[in-house]
């Protein structure tokens, strides 16, 4: 300092004291780097995921009995006996999936509908918390639901033994249910988001609620009913639990509903569940099959929140 | 909501219901007085002449039997001396509608058995650790494994989820690398939780198995499938969660404070730690209690990491190996014999319990403290 003013003795010196530039302090640097850190620990953990998946994949691939073709075209997947049809388990991951969402789409857009155009303040006080329950609620407990309460009673509709005791409807139907309440709630908060102004002006034409419900209310929150939908794919696709509980045990090429088959995720968690030596084919296969999974999973995602930023609809 | 009304029936029905039940040898063999009245050391001497010399002395190593509790002796002796052998279990429903119906059943069939109407959610069921047999399987190591969990999942995901949602909030610049970690925030909170599952199990199981079973510790006795792995792989998972969370809190205090703090001369840290930080506190608790209630009921990712399925000794450290309810409930669910359903079901209730009370927390701390600006 001193030797500053020396230099520049014609400076006038209260303007000095007075340096409005940014003081280095030491301390808030430090923090705002450890932070800093934690915020692109976000990347290091995709990273990680990508690598290990990767790596472990990689070393699927490179077997010699392996070949890309293979895995996507054949439908027998017994890695152990070099068959690695890979389709043997997206087909029970499809079927059930596609369950899933013939369940949870109707009736979840349609409790979002009746939650936001139709409901008292009172019902909506008391369902909204019921919806939050179920969503709540371990996928193992959906598990025990769809193997000893769904299946039985499915079984009273299908005569002799056309309905296998592991079978993918039941396991799809309560995997339905379990994404039915994300569903409902996104939904509900795309349509409530719709202006009152809109609804009014369809009620000014004449229209009935339910016109103005589905023709007016329901077009205008299409994009985020868009991305819950994407992401009530991507949750079916990756759910675990009641598929491995209910679908079966063992890969399975079958799109019949009422068969047994196990998913992708279902075959993980079996396979793994036991005592896995690393460095086997059993073990590098899992690991293929799960970089699929992430980046199917990973793409839907991506998919969605696009959805939502290209096509919202900006309202006052 | 007729959904949830299915489920709930389902899980009731399941947890209770007339059992028959067999004595493989009658207590009567062992012992001239009523086998409730016996003390302690009377058990132990039954015990002790019952058994062969190698299975006490296996149990012996478990835990001396001396210091054993009296409770824990009579478990033991109606397992394995009496054994007790299940013959059919009903459920709720059928317990009460058709009462008559089963006592006949039971009586042509089973012509030694008991019937015994039996609420198979009892304290003792939450006090008694695993077993291979449904009558004295418990859950005490299952909730504490679970515990042991959470808590390992929250000290990891917790001081970094706060920290990474405040940079995010009050210190990111917006420009690309931001969004791209706002964005990737985001996609990791729904990839499929069996894929963190294959993370944890290449990471922390076999990558880093001399820290994550404690040999770099001096510890041997476990490989890297420890209770370790699966908390902070299950930390990895509610991290996005706790962040996200976080954030919206962060979000909600109003940028006025802000900018009083700065007006005094307040530096941004000061400005976040007294004032933004206290506001938003309520907010990141809630956002916990939510993902302490995810880890809780996780099951799939654990599976892959290694929780074993039968355990008998309580977890004592971070290199323990480890159980959890959602695992048990899995175990219990996938077995054939219905006395397994039975203490699945009731193993479920004790999960939900924990569950609701966890998030009726959440919503009580977010009533209580939520301000409206």
């Amino acid at each position: 300092m001193e030797e500053n003013i020396k230099s520049q003795p014609m400076e006038p010196q209260i303007f000095r004291q007075f340096d409005l530039k940014k003081k280095f302090r030491i301390g808030e640097f430090l923090i705002q780097g450890s932070l800093f850190l934690t915020g692109i620990l976000s990347i290091f953990v995709t990273l990680a995921i990508v690598y290990e998946l990767g790596k472990e994949a990689l070393l699927f691939f490179v077997d010699p009995d392996v070949t890309l073709v293979k895995f996507f075209t054949t439908t027998r997947w017994q890695p152990g006996i070099g068959q690695y049809g890979i389709v043997a388990l997206v087909s029970a991951t499809l079927t059930t999936s596609f369950i899933a969402i013939l369940i949870s789409l109707p009736l979840g857009l349609a409790s979002a509908i009746y939650l936001s155009e139709y409901a008292s303040p009172k019902a909506r006080g008391i369902l909204k918390p019921v919806l939050e329950i179920l969503a709540g609620i371990p996928t193992v407990v959906y598990g025990y639901f769809a193997l000893l309460f769904v299946t039985p009673i499915l079984k009273l509709f299908f005569s002799g033994n056309q309905l296998q005791t592991y079978n993918m409807l039941s396991a799809g139907l309560v995997m339905g249910i379990m994404i039915l309440p994300l569903i409902a709630s996104m939904s509900e908060d795309s349509l409530s988001a719709v202006p009152r102004a809109l609804r009014e002006g369809a009620y000014a034409m004449g229209a009935t609620k339910l016109e103005t419900s589905t023709q007016v209310v329901l077009p205008a929150a299409l994009s985020g009913i868009g991305a819950a939908v994407i992401i009530g794919i991507s949750r079916a696709v990756g759910e675990t639990m009641i598929v491995a509980v209910a679908a079966g045990a063992g890969p399975n090429f079958s799109f019949n509903p009422l068969d047994a088959a196990e998913t992708m995720t279902g075959h993980i968690a079996r396979i793994s569940g036991g005592d896995l030596s690393y460095n086997t084919i059993d073990y590098t296969s899992l690991f293929a099959i799960a970089l699929m999974l992430f980046l199917v999973t990973l793409v839907l995602n991506l998919i969605s929140q696009w959805v939502v930023n290209k096509f919202r609809e900006q309202y006052e | 909501m007729i959904s949830l009304g299915a489920l709930i029936y389902d899980i009731i029905n399941g947890g209770f219901g007339y059992v028959a039940f067999e004595y493989k040898n009658p207590p009567s063999e062992f012992t001239s007085t009523p086998v409730s009245q016996l003390t302690r050391e009377e058990l132990l001497v039954v015990l002790q002449e019952n058994l062969s010399s190698g299975a006490y002395k296996k149990l012996d190593n478990e835990q001396k039997m001396e210091t054993r509790s009296q409770a824990d002796l009579y478990i033991l002796f109606l397992e394995r001396l009496v054994q007790i052998d299940t013959k059919e279990t009903w459920s709720l429903t059928d317990s009460l509608l058709k009462s008559d119906e089963i006592r006949a059943r039971v009586a042509e069939k089973y012509p030694d058995a008991e019937l015994e109407f039996r609420l198979w959610l009892t304290p003792q069921f939450l006090s008694t650790p695993m077993s291979s047999k449904a009558e004295f399987a418990g859950v005490r190591t299952a909730i504490l494994g679970s515990l042991w969990l959470v808590g390992i999942a929250l000290l990891f995901a917790l001081p970094i989820g706060v920290g990474a949602s405040i940079y995010l909030q009050e210190y990111a610049p917006h420009n690309w690398f931001t969004n791209i970690i706002q964005t990737n925030i985001n996609n990791l909170a729904g990839v499929p939780s069996i894929v963190y599952g294959m993370l944890g199990l290449a990471v922390f199981v076999r990558t880093f198995e001399a820290l994550t079973s404690g040999a770099a510790f001096g510890i041997t006795d476990s490989n890297g499938r420890t209770v370790l792995s699966a908390g902070l792989t299950m930390g990895i998972l509610v991290l996005p969660l706790i962040i996200i969370n976080a954030q919206e809190a962060i979000k909600a205090v109003p940028d006025s404070l802000r900018q009083a703090a700065f007006g005094v001369g307040a530096t941004r840290w000061q400005t976040v730690w007294h004032h933004v930080l206290p506001n938003a506190l309520p907010g990141i608790l809630t956002g916990s209690i939510l993902a302490i209630s995810r880890a809780l009921g996780e099951t799939a990712p654990l599976i892959v990491v290694g929780a074993s399925t039968f355990i008998t000794v309580d977890p004592e450290g971070v290199f323990s190996k480890f159980t959890a309810l959602p695992i048990q409930i899995y175990n219990w669910t996938t077995r054939p014999q219905t006395e397994f359903h039975s203490i699945a079901a009731s193993a479920i209730i004790v999960l939900l319990v924990l569950l609701l009370s966890l998030n009726a927390t959440a919503i009580f701390l977010r009533n209580r403290y939520q301000r409206r600006w």
